[in-house]
């Protein structure tokens, strides 16, 4: 008998996993232009980051004096959008509100992108990939628990197994026409909440623990984190939904929507407030660790590179709060969008462009250096996140039609069919 | 059954061996001697191919009751720079792309030590320049030092002779370290280092002036081929106003105890308690 079942449950994999390719590998004219426009990205992505392998980091603008950039930004704004799950789960699970419990499976299948175009983001950061495995025991030694880049590796990694594991066997169980089984989901899904908030405040202390760098050190940086990513990821998420809502038969109740923009809102006023509590300490005690900020914000001597990125930011943060938080504009479906592309726009400069770069500008010598992202850097950043949008629209592809009930195992479904059929006639 | 058996054995003994090697040290300076021994006579070898001379890699550990620190007269130093080249030539650093370990600022009388008014590019004809003093900054190698604590892979550590070192063949090059340096003391190969054959240092250690590969992260180790070999660095060696002094703080008779016994001594960003054994002092 157990032969059997190992045997049933190859069989049933190979089916899932035979579907799932077959489904990949259909669609329309606009997803296969789709699909090259993100092939094209990722093969000038690897062209341009092989030959950052080859002569070294030196093609990025990073020098001594500001040794990270582009990469790392993105790395930070990732893992802000790869929390945000945390926001659908929490009403979804803990208040049991119906209609966002059927998106959440979106926010995790979201949030396994967004790790892995992290580590991704991380692997092209370092300067010897090919000693990555020096991070892995037994083979290589974590420095665990002293360096904050060992616990980010961890818990990075325990995210991404948790909802790898969790949207995985949700598709596989409703491909089988069952229903997941709880002891396993409801667990993990509740363990993913905190994991979720951990992410984001480790990734935070990665920065805030050096104390070398004024700008991050500042206890408000994890919670101002956590609010940002708190707008940025469901901003991604809403434009999904919408465009699911659109493109298929898939029903998504507007009240879901509305519902996420409105908590959009009130993390975008606490984001804001943060910000303005932490320009308040900077300016009003005026150290000489306002450097920091004066650079981000008004430029320093004749360094003014980043300053347009800093008032955009703002703009688009002011912007987006104004419209989530009126009923009438986060009603209509256009301003809601306008809504949500100001909000990931803005996150992402303040995160992208904001947060590393003006921590380490001035050096600690004091000296500047302007980083600006060489085209390089901007290849290979693209190519990453062309990576994290095919992998995301691939899993899409399988798990609609999963939840519209479209996509199921056929013999399965011949099997009910018979059943209910032979049902009829007994009937009779 | 016998085969069988024989087969389980040798499959658990090759098992436990991989896992044993595994787990054993993973920083080269920590295997058994002669481990290190051997790699270092590789290393001899491969260097002498690639240079065109012979070249010895030493592997000489702290010297017991030996806690090496350096002081700095402020008032004495001119701003000369020849530190800084004496030490790219001591230490094999990279001539192109251009590595200085050391870093000479000048700073403003008026302003006092203040590195947001620093000037590292200062290019005047002739040093010192009226109205400036000058703070030449390298590793301070902390005792409290910030940036081991933060290395994942724990490729720099600081010997027990206070020298904060990095093992080059274990750095992931993450660059965590240089975020964490407040002295900005560490330098990374952003390309292939180049140095003319003929100018390799061939006296070397493990630890210490070996060249370095690209992608790793590199800094001053107070020349750790020479300190331990009971020689003064190379920027002691060549200050020509002697500014620079270097000693064993333990040893209650040496020129840095009584530096640091009896003048106005300072460390830079104290507040940051990091603890520096490079301390700078006004002799004058």
């Amino acid at each position: 008998m157990p032969r059997e079942t190992a045997i049933d449950s190859i069989r049933l994999i190979g089916g899932f996993a035979r579907g799932s390719a077959k489904l990949m590998l259909r669609g329309n004219r606009a997803y296969w232009l789709w699909l090259a426009f993100l092939g094209a990205l990722i093969v000038s992505g690897a062209l341009a980051y092989s030959g950052q392998v080859r002569f070294g980091l030196g093609v990025t603008a990073m020098r001594d004096q500001v040794s990270w950039g582009f990469y790392i930004g993105n790395f930070t704004f990732l893992v802000g959008v790869a929390a945000a799950a945390v926001v659908l789960v929490i009403p979804a699970y803990i208040y049991n509100w119906k209609p966002i419990r059927e998106i959440v499976i979106y926010g995790e299948l979201l949030a396994i992108s967004a790790i892995a175009m992290c580590l991704m983001f991380v692997l092209v950061d370092i300067g010897r990939p090919d000693r990555f495995w020096h991070l892995i025991p037994p083979f290589g030694f974590l420095n665990f628990p002293r360096s904050v880049l060992a616990w980010d590796v961890i818990v990075l990694n325990l995210y991404f197994a948790v909802n790898l594991v969790v949207a995985a066997h949700i598709l596989y169980r409703a491909f089988h026409g069952k229903p997941y089984i709880k002891k396993l989901v409801v667990p993990l899904v509740l363990l993913s909440v905190p994991m979720a908030v951990g992410i984001h405040t480790v990734t935070a202390f990665l920065y805030n623990g050096l104390a070398a760098r004024p700008y991050w050190n500042s206890s408000i940086l994890a919670p101002q984190f956590l609010a940002s990513a708190f707008c940025s990821g469901p901003a991604i998420l809403l434009v999904v939904l919408q465009l699911l809502r659109r493109f298929t038969p898939f029903e998504i109740q507007d009240a879901a929507i509305s519902k996420i923009a409105e908590l959009m809102a009130y993390a975008m006023f606490l984001n804001l407030f943060l910000h303005g509590a932490e320009a308040f300490k900077e300016f009003y005690s005026n150290t000489q660790h306002l450097l920091f900020t004066r650079y981000w914000y008004f430029g320093v001597g004749s360094h003014h590179t980043l300053v347009p990125y800093a008032w955009s930011a703002v703009a688009l943060n002011l912007a987006a709060f104004a419209l989530f938080i009126s009923p009438v504009t986060r009603h209509n479906p256009i301003t809601l969008n306008i809504g949500c592309l100001a909000t990931y726009a803005g996150v992402y400069i303040e995160k992208g462009m904001g947060l590393i770069i003006p921590g380490l500008t001035p050096d600690t010598l004091g000296e500047i250096y302007e980083y600006y992202p060489t085209v390089t850097e901007l290849r290979v950043a693209a190519g990453i996140f062309a990576v994290g949008f095919l992998l995301f629209t691939l899993m899409l592809k399988v798990a609609v039609p999963i939840s519209l009930g479209e996509f199921v195992d056929k013999a399965k479904a011949a099997a009910a069919q018979d059943a209910a059929i032979a049902g009829a006639h007994t009937a009779q | 059954m016998l085969s069988r058996r024989l087969f389980t054995q040798s499959a658990a003994g090759a098992a436990a061996g991989m896992i044993l090697t595994a787990c054993g040290p993973k920083r080269l300076y920590e295997a058994p001697k002669d481990r290190l021994k051997a790699a270092i006579a590789d290393l001899e070898r491969k260097y002498k191919e690639r240079h065109g001379k012979a070249i010895e890699v030493s592997d000489a550990g702290p010297i017991p009751g030996v806690h090496f620190a350096y002081a700095l007269d402020i008032s004495r130093c001119i701003g000369c720079r020849r530190c800084v080249y004496a030490c790219v030539a001591e230490n094999n650093q990279s001539r192109d792309p251009q590595i200085h370990w050391i870093r000479v600022l000048e700073m403003e009388k008026e302003k006092g030590v203040d590195f947001s008014h620093a000037n590292p590019y200062y290019n005047p004809a002739e040093v010192p320049q009226e109205g400036h003093f000058y703070v030449p900054v390298s590793c301070q190698q902390c005792e409290n030092p910030p940036c081991t604590k933060v290395c994942p892979t724990g490729a720099t550590w600081a010997e027990k002779d206070g020298i904060v070192v990095i093992d080059y063949d274990w750095c992931i090059g993450c660059r965590y370290c240089m975020a964490a340096c407040p002295y900005g003391a560490r330098h990374f190969n952003w390309a292939e280092p180049t140095i003319p054959d003929s100018e390799i240092n061939p006296d070397m250690h493990y630890l210490g002036n070996r060249p370095r590969p690209k992608g790793v992260v590199e800094k001053c180790t107070f020349c750790i081929q020479r300190s331990r070999a009971g020689r003064y660095p190379a920027c002691v060696e060549v200050c020509p106003v002697g500014a620079r002094k270097f000693g064993n703080i333990l040893d209650a008779a040496s020129e840095i105890r009584y530096i640091i016994e009896h003048k106005r001594v300072l460390v830079l960003k104290e507040e940051l308690n990091t603890a520096p054994r490079f301390f700078y002092f006004y002799a004058t």
